[in-house]
């Protein structure tokens, strides 16, 4: 077998579809961390997301009641506002009682976890699939050789996902909104003295990362895969919070581990599809190595923001 | 629920004043299996087993507890344990081989208790352990010489969890069924290294028909994606453990299903007649513990 | 001094005093899950009483809550030296199997070894060779794979959040990898290639625990094990370690602030390293001490949580629950213990399923965690009441 079989369009393809729910999630939680919240229940939201949205379009399915199209979006709806609830609730629990992050974050994977198997248990029984987001076909790009496979080939929420990278970027850095969430989460008591509202900021960057991970949960559920299933995400929402590390707090970077780890994920499951003879262990194992070697020669670091995982106590 | 509660005090005060009775009342079985009861796979197996049971015999005649998602060895292990010292079971099952070691500790201490577990063949040389496991290789192989005459691209694909147990009996007996079936046909074999990463085993699945299968199959309960994913593309699809042709619509062809209530009798009948183990079964398609299910 | 240290146990005493707002949290916790699960149609009051019952209820019932404790409380004291470290260790789960991968191998090449010496009938000394042979080897294992993350933040100025979830899955996957070969179970090579280790002779095994009270010995007929003893004597030890040795104290220096211990002269990436390497070190102990205590081999289903039962998770907790300090890590083990074990017993009572529990769980951890703020804010009314009064 040549490169030729490896690297084949189908593999970036698969990339890009590995990559969609990791960069939903990890660039919500890119919002919280920025302003001072480790959010480590974003799996937790995940699942919360992924169920409901999936429940909202197979009941409106089954029922008939929408048309096809109009149930999808009536879940992701569902899937964002399930999402930015359990947001607000980390928000609540983080900034105005001022739990301690890591171990309140816990609380609501496990929570979103238990939950949102119950209710599918609950609700629907045995895995069901829903007629999810469909691929869409664009006129020529979707029939160019190799990019059309690659890039033009891929369900709604892809091209949301990959859309947000840019408007992140640009909302973090160029905008007052951006400047108030850098401000809170490296110094909250200079931020306070300008005027800045620091539990505000906080609630609503919290709130966003809960949306994006509720997003990230639907897109498994009602887009790539089209059912739910207990632990769907399977920690994929722990992989997240690691890529915002990876990524710096930087959208653009974060973004790109996103696709580090996805490409190689795609890799090894093309390499043992061709019938490599490596043990299925180690492809397993690749993209988790490669993340930690990837960071390690990563030329450029950024320091953490200097307020995460600190609640802001207002001097008198 | 008022009306069960009052039953229950009734049936509570009758055992109270007769204790012999309750002894010779219904079979009592518990089992803790590591999934849920409704995984289309390998736990469902077990519970769709015991309930088929019970429609035999009656719910007077033949009642069962059963944990499931008990995938942590050690909360197996305290339900079990529970069970063994109430005394109140007739015969305790632990559905996964990775309970093993706690069955062979639990039926030492525990000698005029009933066990069975599987999916194994070891008793421990123990008379009070019965072993269970599935020759899964067998429906391996029919589904595997049924999809080398159906391809028409040549290319099969399989998602498997870990190459353990009865998933590595099925996939190599699916793979030599391909062979015998179909020279030219090729089989793809991705093992994901889990049995719930429902994410990793769709995008196998992607793989698979990206590579051209037109046919897939695998098995344990992470593939209920992989069977989806095959249906949108028009891949057909072979399954195993239990029937999931609900999911999988038209693109289903056939399903080996484990039909555990044969030996389940058999193990039932010993108990009764004070054998309490020491017997190893293996579900076959000849012995009717293995059964093809072919969809409309 | 003396003024100093008073006041420090007043605090403490305050602490204990003021337990009334995790009560209202568990209350809390309770009303919801009381929602729940009338909603599934369970009796909340029966519910309750078959989680009481399950982990306190009977010999056996606190004895599994002990079990469950154990490598909590392992894990614990970890996690407790690498948060005063300023560390925050996600990577338990990867450590304990890395522990416990080690640990198992040493305790089968010995357990081999020990065979002929059976026959000399010297029971004793060795078989105690072989057991502290293999927890220092499963200690050992942790300590590296949890030092490997501190290496990587202290030279590498990678995060150890990123590299310890990293590296938990890499362990498993080393795990199955292992288990499926060279230390796969010589009798399972054959047809069920089950992935698991052979069983560990009895010389290689960790005693069951048991103590001198009525007849027989309470918890002589359940699977408490010696693991519980050495967890609270470390616990101790290690409380004495980081609050009066330097060591502990540069370690706690680094945690409260790195550029002052730099200034101070204390070589800060160094401590990074030691305080990963004890937590993964703990960590690797609670690994062995579940194979050799427990279930006397090494077995995977192909995910962490399998063998660990989350303890790695769950040692976070209970390490935030005991005030990062490691004797307070020991009723925070017990209370979680008792919580998993009395659930199950819920799951079994009530036929309502798994996943409530974990919910319950989760609610049961974010409504304590809430209610720390409760506490804090009135032991600093108080301190700024003395305060008034001193001035």
């Amino acid at each position: 077998m040549g490169l030729d079989d490896i690297f084949t369009a189908s593999v970036f393809a698969s990339a890009i579809r590995l990559a969609t729910p990791y960069i939903f999630a990890a660039l919500g939680e890119t919002f919280a961390q920025r302003s001072g919240v480790l959010n480590l229940g974003v799996d937790g939201i995940m699942l919360m997301g992924a169920f409901t949205g999936f429940y909202a379009v197979f009941s409106a399915q089954q029922a008939g009641a929408m048309s096809e199209p109009v149930s999808l979006v009536f879940g992701v709806l569902v899937a964002l506002i399930i999402g930015a609830l359990m947001g607000l609730a980390m928000a609540f629990v983080s900034v105005t009682l001022k739990a301690k992050q890591g171990i309140s974050g816990i609380g609501v994977y496990l929570f979103g976890l238990g939950l949102s198997e119950l209710l599918f248990q609950q609700w629907v029984g045995t895995p069901k699939s829903v007629s999810g987001f469909p691929r869409l076909n664009f006129p020529v790009l979707t029939d160019l050789p190799v990019l059309g496979e690659i890039l033009f080939h891929h369900n709604l929420l892809v091209y949301v996902a990959f859309a947000l990278v840019p408007i992140s970027a640009y909302v973090l850095n160029n905008t007052t909104f951006g400047l108030m969430i850098r401000a809170v989460g490296q110094n909250p008591e200079a931020a306070d003295a300008m005027g800045v509202n620091v539990t505000r900021v906080r609630y609503a960057t919290t709130t966003i990362g809960g949306m994006l991970a509720g997003l990230a949960g639907a897109s498994l559920s009602i887009a790539l895969i089209n059912l739910f299933q207990q632990n769907l995400t399977a920690g994929q929402g722990f992989i997240a919070v690691a890529l915002v590390y990876f990524g710096g707090w930087r959208p653009w970077a974060v973004a790109a581990g996103a696709l580090l780890f996805s490409f190689v994920n795609a890799l090894q499951l093309q390499i043992k599809v061709i019938g490599a003879d490596i043990p299925s262990e180690f492809a397993v194992m690749a993209p988790y190595v490669i993340t930690i070697i990837a960071l390690v020669f990563a030329a450029k670091r950024q320091e953490q923001p200097t307020a995460l995982t600190r609640p802001y106590e207002r001097g008198e | 629920m008022k009306k069960a509660l009052l039953l229950t005090l009734i049936v509570a005060l009758f055992i109270g004043v007769m204790p012999s009775l309750a002894q010779d009342g219904a079979f009592r079985v518990a089992a803790v299996a590591p999934s849920a009861t409704n995984d289309l796979a390998f736990s469902q197996s077990m519970y769709d087993g015991l309930m088929a049971i019970q429609s035999a015999m009656g719910e007077d005649a033949f009642q069962f507890d059963f944990q499931d998602g008990t995938f942590i060895v050690d909360d197996a292990a305290v339900a079990l344990r529970e069970w063994a010292a109430s005394g109140d079971y007739d015969l305790v099952i632990a559905h996964g081989s990775q309970f093993g070691s706690v069955v062979e500790e639990l039926a030492q201490e525990f000698p005029e208790v009933s066990f069975a577990w599987g999916t194994d063949e070891n008793t421990f040389g123990l008379d009070n352990v019965f072993a269970y496991t599935a020759a899964a290789d067998q429906g391996g192989y029919v589904n595997g010489v049924m999809a080398g005459l159906m391809t028409q691209s040549g290319v099969i694909g399989v998602v498997g969890p870990i190459e353990v147990g009865d998933a590595k009996l099925y996939v190599d007996g699916f793979v030599d069924g391909v062979a015998a079936s179909n020279m030219d046909a090729t089989v793809n074999v991705v093992y994901i290294q889990s049995f719930s990463d429902v994410p990793l085993a769709t995008e196998a699945a992607e793989t698979h028909i990206a590579n051209g299968a037109d046919i897939l199959t695998g098995t344990a309960q992470m593939v209920v994606g992989a069977i989806a994913v095959g249906s949108e593309n028009g891949a057909r699809w072979f399954g195993t453990q239990s029937s999931q042709a609900d999911l999988a619509g038209d693109s289903a062809v056939a399903f080996q299903i484990y039909k555990w209530d044969v030996i389940l009798a058999d193990m039932i009948g010993h108990i009764q007649s004070g054998v309490l183990g020491g017997e190893s079964y293996v579900l076959t398609l000849a012995n009717g513990g293995l059964v093809m299910e072919f969809a409309g | 001094m003396n003024k100093v240290s008073q006041s420090a146990l007043a605090a403490r005493l305050n602490r204990l005093i003021d337990f009334s707002p995790v009560i209202i949290a568990l209350a809390l916790a309770m009303l919801v899950s009381s929602i729940l699960l009338i909603a599934l149609d369970a009796d909340p009051l029966a519910a309750f009483s078959a989680m009481l019952e399950g982990s306190v209820g009977s010999e056996n019932a606190t004895a599994e809550t002990l079990v469950k404790a154990t490598p909590i409380l392992f894990v614990g004291i970890g996690i407790t030296i690498a948060f005063r470290g300023g560390m925050i260790n996600i990577g338990g789960e990867g450590q304990m199997i890395a522990g416990a991968l080690a640990g198992v191998t040493v305790a089968l090449v010995l357990g081999e070894a020990r065979v002929p010496a059976d026959m000399a009938k010297t029971p004793g000394a060795f078989d105690l060779i072989i057991v502290t042979l293999s927890l220092l080897g499963g200690f050992l294992a942790g300590a590296l794979y949890g030092g490997l993350a501190g290496f990587l933040k202290a030279y590498f100025n990678v995060n150890e959040i990123l590299s310890t979830i990293m590296l938990n899955q890499i362990a498993v996957q080393m795990m199955n990898f292992l288990l499926n070969g060279i230390l796969l179970d010589p009798s399972e090579a054959g047809f069920n290639n089950i992935p698991k280790t052979a069983r560990l002779v009895t010389a290689a095994q960790l005693p069951r625990l048991s103590l001198p009270l009525g007849d027989p010995w309470l918890f002589a007929r359940t699977r408490l094990h010696w693991g519980l003893i050495i967890a609270i004597v470390l616990a101790v030890l290690i409380y004495i370690f980081l609050w009066r040795t330097s060591l502990g104290y540069r370690i706690r220096a680094v945690g409260e602030n790195e550029r002052a211990s730099s200034f101070a002269g204390i070589n800060v990436k160094r401590q990074m390293m030691f305080s990963m390497f004890l937590a993964g070190g703990f960590a690797g102990l609670a690994g062995v001490v579940q194979v050799l205590g427990l279930q006397y081999r090494l077995q995977t289903d192909g995910s962490p949580a399998g063998f660990t039962g989350s303890a790695g998770f769950n040692g976070i907790v209970a390490a935030l629950f005991g005030g990062l300090n490691p004797i307070g890590a020991i009723p925070a083990s017990a209370f979680f213990g008792g919580l998993l074990v009395g659930a199950q017993k819920m799951q079994r009572e009530l036929g309502v399923p798994a996943s409530l529990i974990t919910a319950v769980n989760g609610l049961v951890v974010v409504f304590v965690v809430s209610s720390e703020i409760f506490i804090q804010q009135r032991s600093k009314r108080r301190v700024s009441v003395s305060e008034e009064e001193d001035g």
